[in-house]
């Protein structure tokens, strides 16, 4: 008994080191369903925030806008919980933008790059900036600290290289039977 | 003879094909225009080398492969380039893409060519060679060839060479096969040394007699050790995984590339490709078409690419009741957006449509689950099933019943009695499912550049207390050390300097009249 005893007390320490985790496991997994967009219209100051706001229980399902309808799916299927929809304080999903900077009015005053919670602001102090296309996330983020309002949002274009084949329109129509109709 | 194997499924539509084999591969003539997209091949597009205004010679560089998977484009003739800009192109969403336009001058003058011994250099060598040749695979997906060359450590058995060309209407490999079979049996050699591969098979439909017999005879012309295998005519049979199943026996597990089961494959037209471009040192300039359907002599024509589409069709006189055009074939080709667009290396044919010969089709009714699409489908899948989790976008079921094996070959939708547009569905999946991977991955992306973002942040601010900290700690020490002991001459002068400016600063405050509070500020 007291053999057993030891033994599985040692295989449980060994397991105990084994598979220690660092973190809260479920924060890891609603943060990778979120669209890392960073843009706290949650009202979370991130992505991260939300997700352990969510996993403590203390937020609601339904406060991401970028992440769409879809992605309150992902999270209800994520966390066993029922679909929510948006509720009438958050703002609605709108298509992916990007920032754009007018870079002759900007004055390089370096709030933006600030605020920018992704670095896809490239610029310096009194030097013009311009957005790293590639990296913005559309949090709109650098559009209220911008003296000068040069920064506006530019919806993503479809182009050849983002294009999607749509879904196939065929309506399912009555067959008029023999003499049905006459 | 040579025990061949079977697919499954597969279907047998009217195959419309002795309407263009009547008459010779002819040339087409000059077009006043070539358009000349960047972005013909698979992967990432060349990037332009050229400039409006520039003079060209035919085969010169016009555009640098950029990226792994890239391909080289060139000026298919010599002439002035006219503009590097967005055109309309033969592609399904209708959008433009980077193009250049080139005009002819009408000398058809070449740049220095330079022909090699593919036996004198390393394969690496002749794969970067066919990569600035512009050599992409000709049967439909214009996969650049360098890359399929490129094997690593993986051992090659067998090659094969496509030309079982199993679409209705297409018979451009079935043109070339039948004329130029001795540069493809010597480009298909080419190609056995560069994968080192111990045999060579070349599996043709048995619709085309005239092209087996003339490869049989280049082969014994030329001594080489290939063999012709003609293969039962059934569609797909020309399905690159089909084909190896058809000749080899062997199945292209899912997932896998067919390098991974000892087995690479090449279309005809390609291996012609390669050997021009080795021993002529032809870059890729032009192709052969098939111009079918509804015109008054359909017919096979070589020609450059970029050549508008308008203009090809115009040779073989299209019906006045043509009503749209297929870039492909009827099971797998994408409508043109336009008839101006210009013909690209993967255009292998262009059929003229009308509602005589492409009726339109019945409106589509509910799926009755009857699997007479199972019964087709050449990639044992479940089509059924696909088309339900499409519809209702559920999309990592549809992933789950190995949506990306289907080839989107059409027979599903060729069979379904209730007219259910299914391939169009698994493509509309295909390309959702592509799409949420992409932003996935740009959401990780996102997701460390935060993190670092922050972890800057943070580093920032604890420096900047570190600094400011020590900065302060260096000024204490400097005051206490280097305050030397005042003189009393010294002592007094600072004493009247401070008297005066209190009694400033009292006559400033009593000026504005501030209260005394401020005095002693």
């Amino acid at each position: 008994m007291a053999a057993i005893a030891i033994v599985l007390g040692a295989v449980l320490g060994f397991a105990a080191i084994k598979f220690h985790t660092e973190g809260n496991p479920l924060v890891d997994k609603i943060d990778a369903v979120l669209p890392q967009t960073q843009c706290g219209q949650c009202s979370y100051p991130g992505c991260k925030p939300y997700a352990t706001a969510i996993a403590a229980g203390e937020a609601d399902i339904n406060r991401c806008p970028p992440g769409g309808e879809e992605g309150i799916q992902k999270l209800a299927d994520l966390l066993g919980v029922e679909f929510k929809p948006f509720g009438s304080d958050t703002a609605a999903p709108k298509p992916k933008s990007v920032a754009f900077i007018d870079e002759s009015t900007c004055i390089g005053c370096t709030l933006c790059i600030q605020a920018c919670p992704v670095d896809a602001i490239a610029g310096a102090a009194k030097q013009m900036h311009t957005i790293i296309a590639a990296e913005c996330t559309g949090c709109e983020l650098c559009i209220a600290p911008c003296p000068v309002d040069c920064i506006s949002m530019r919806v993503i274009e479809e182009k050849i290289n983002n294009w999607k084949w749509k879904y196939p329109l065929h309506n399912l129509t009555a067959v008029e039977t023999a003499g049905a109709a006459r | 003879m040579r025990k061949l194997y079977h697919f499954h499924g597969g279907i047998h539509p009217p195959s419309n094909k002795t309407q263009s084999t009547r008459t010779a591969i002819a040339h087409a003539p000059l077009p006043t225009k070539l358009i000349v997209p960047l972005h013909q091949h698979a992967g990432e597009a060349a990037k332009p080398v050229v400039q409006a205004g520039d003079h060209v010679l035919k085969g010169q560089l016009i555009g640098m492969p950029e990226g792994f998977v890239s391909s080289a484009v060139h000026a298919p003739t010599s002439g002035t380039i006219a503009a590097v800009d967005m055109q309309l192109i033969a592609h399904p969403s209708g959008l433009p893409n980077l193009c250049a336009t080139l005009i002819p001058d009408g000398k058809d003058e070449w740049a220095a060519l330079k022909p090699v011994d593919y036996r004198n250099h390393s394969s690496a060598e002749l794969q970067h060679l066919l990569r600035m040749a512009g050599v992409v695979g000709l049967g439909g997906a214009a996969f650049p060839s360098d890359i399929k060359l490129r094997i690593g450590k993986q051992k090659i058995n067998t090659l094969i060479l496509n030309g079982a060309e199993c679409e209705p209407y297409i018979t451009c490999d079935d043109m070339l096969m039948r004329e130029r079979a001795a540069e493809i049996v010597q480009g298909a050699e080419m190609l056995r040394s560069m994968l080192d591969a111990d045999e060579v098979l070349i599996g043709v439909e048995d619709n085309k007699p005239e092209a087996v017999a003339a490869l049989q005879q280049a082969i014994t012309a030329n001594g080489m050790n290939q063999e012709v295998v003609a293969i039962p005519t059934i569609y797909p049979g020309g399905g690159a995984k089909q084909l190896i199943r058809v000749i080899t026996g062997l199945e292209v597990p899912s997932g896998k590339l067919p390098t991974d089961i000892g087995v690479q494959c090449f279309n005809v037209a390609t291996a012609y490709t390669v050997y021009r471009a080795l021993a002529h040192g032809e870059p890729l300039l032009s192709r052969v078409i098939t111009i079918a359907g509804n015109v008054r002599h359909a017919q096979n024509y070589e020609a450059l690419i970029g050549t508008p589409i308008a203009e090809l069709v115009a040779l073989s006189e299209a019906l006045p009741d043509t009503d749209r055009y297929i870039m492909g074939g009827p099971m797998m080709g994408i409508p043109l957006p336009s008839v101006h667009v210009p013909a690209v290396k993967a255009t292998n044919c262009i059929i003229a449509a009308s509602a005589k010969i492409f009726p339109p089709s019945p409106p589509a009714m509910p799926c009755i689950r009857c699997t007479r699409c199972v019964e087709v489908c050449p990639a044992d899948l479940q089509p059924q099933d696909l088309y339900w989790f499409a519809q209702s976008r559920e999309f990592g079921r549809a992933q789950a019943f190995s949506l990306f094996d289907c080839i989107e070959c059409g027979a599903c939708s060729y069979v379904c009695p209730s007219h259910i547009p299914l391939v169009q569905f698994y493509r509309f999946a295909k390309s959702e499912i592509r799409a949420r991977e992409h932003d996935k991955q740009l959401a990780d992306q996102a997701r460390v550049r935060h993190e670092y973002h922050e972890q800057r942040i943070e580093r920032e601010k604890r420096e900047r207390a570190d600094k400011l900290a020590a900065r302060e700690k260096t000024a204490q020490a400097a005051k206490l050390a280097s305050a030397p002991p005042l003189t009393p001459q010294q002592q007094a002068e600072q004493a009247g300097l401070e008297a005066g400016r209190a009694h400033i600063r009292e006559l400033a405050q009593s000026e504005v009249g501030h209260s005394d509070e401020g005095v002693t500020k």
